[in-house]
């Protein structure tokens, strides 16, 4: 919970808060449901990847918020929930 | 205070009213309160990012209203704290979605469906609508003030405006208080700000840097260790009829003021 005391800066933090919510509110786009969609949809990748480390991060470009899906496909990985 | 519904108000802008109600909101549950804030200022919401529940905002009050959604879907459950909730303002409405008769309804539903012991009430700044709004449910205020003449001033205004909305429990929170400048005699004190209000403080916050810092990572500072954090404490402890004294702020703090004060010096 504290670990800005050893990182100092918090601004860094407020500055990426800040950018991430102007570009929802530019957007007119609540912040809640982007994450509810990017759990949505990483819950639908961890059914066909069990074991991968799959990851889906929210980032700010210009005036856009865009979704960027990691999915590494691998398919010797031991969950076969797939038919 | 007695009141289950408090409006934190202040007529002036930018003296610290979400800052009082993310804090005072967060000490409440801390204490065992199940506790929920609500942002009023439509179209210009700022507790959710003070609080650092913005990522989490899918449904607004607004929404609530029209139907969009139940209440249990707009009321965001703070993870840090347990039973403390945000209820959200709309973005991308204005004042004049919100009617204080319906608002008054919401938050009769809030205290009788949902069981909350505690709502705190974020006014908008200034004394129009959205002020009357935030204040139609309430029967207790904390006006936040801080120790100078404009802010002084839009209180005294905004007490008379309260008192004649029948609101009757009224407490002072001096906040931004620089303990140096008191001593010295060039800042109102808060036995000043009684003198001249006439209203009890129920807590003073000095100036603290922390507050900033807390803010940046949106954790309220009541959560962390600082200062302000624990007047605001003091302040929710004294609000629930706690006797909790008014502590002595260090004013000469520092490296030197330690050594003088070991060698007896003044």
């Amino acid at each position: 919970m504290f670990s800005w005391l050893k990182r100092g800066r918090t601004k860094e933090t407020l500055k990426d808060r800040l950018e991430l919510v102007l570009a929802y509110d530019r957007a007119q786009i609540p912040p809640g449901k982007v994450e509810a969609l990017r759990n949505d949809l990483l819950e639908v990748v961890r059914k066909y990847f069990p074991t991968g480390q799959s990851s889906i991060e929210i980032e700010q470009r210009g005036d856009m918020v865009v979704l960027l899906a990691n999915i590494p496909i691998d398919e010797n990985a031991q969950g076969r929930s797939k038919p | 205070m007695d009141a289950k519904v408090i409006v934190v108000t202040s007529g002036k802008g930018g003296v610290g009213k979400t800052t009082t109600t993310a804090n005072i909101g967060a000490a409440l549950a801390k204490l065992g309160e199940k506790v929920v804030v609500i942002d009023v200022d439509v179209g210009l919401r700022n507790l959710d990012v003070v609080m650092g529940l913005e990522s989490r905002v899918v449904f607004d009050l607004i929404d609530v209203l029209e139907g969009k959604c139940r209440m249990s879907q707009a009321l965001i459950r703070d993870k840090r704290v347990e039973n403390l909730h945000l209820l959200p303002a709309s973005q991308t409405r204005d004042k004049d979605a919100l009617d204080p008769e319906v608002f008054k309804e919401v938050v009769r539903g809030l205290i009788e469906t949902e069981g909350f012991d505690r709502v705190l009430i974020d006014s908008p700044a200034g004394i129009e609508s959205g002020f009357r709004t935030a204040a139609a449910p309430a029967t207790g205020a904390l006006v936040v003030v801080n120790p100078e003449v404009s802010s002084v001033r839009d209180a005294d205004r905004i007490i008379g405006l309260l008192e004649a909305q029948q609101i009757n429990e009224i407490r002072l929170v001096i906040n931004r208080l620089r303990p140096k400048m008191v001593a010295s005699g060039n800042m109102l004190s808060e036995a000043d700000i009684l003198d001249i209000l006439g209203v009890k403080p129920i807590g003073v916050v000095p100036e603290d840097e922390g507050i900033i810092v807390s803010t940046n990572i949106g954790e309220p500072a009541v959560l962390g260790k600082t200062r302000a954090g624990e007047a605001f404490m003091a302040t929710a402890r004294r609000l629930k009829g706690e006797d909790v004294p008014y502590p002595k702020f260090d004013v000469e703090g520092g490296f030197m003021a330690a050594l003088r004060r070991l060698f007896g010096g003044a």
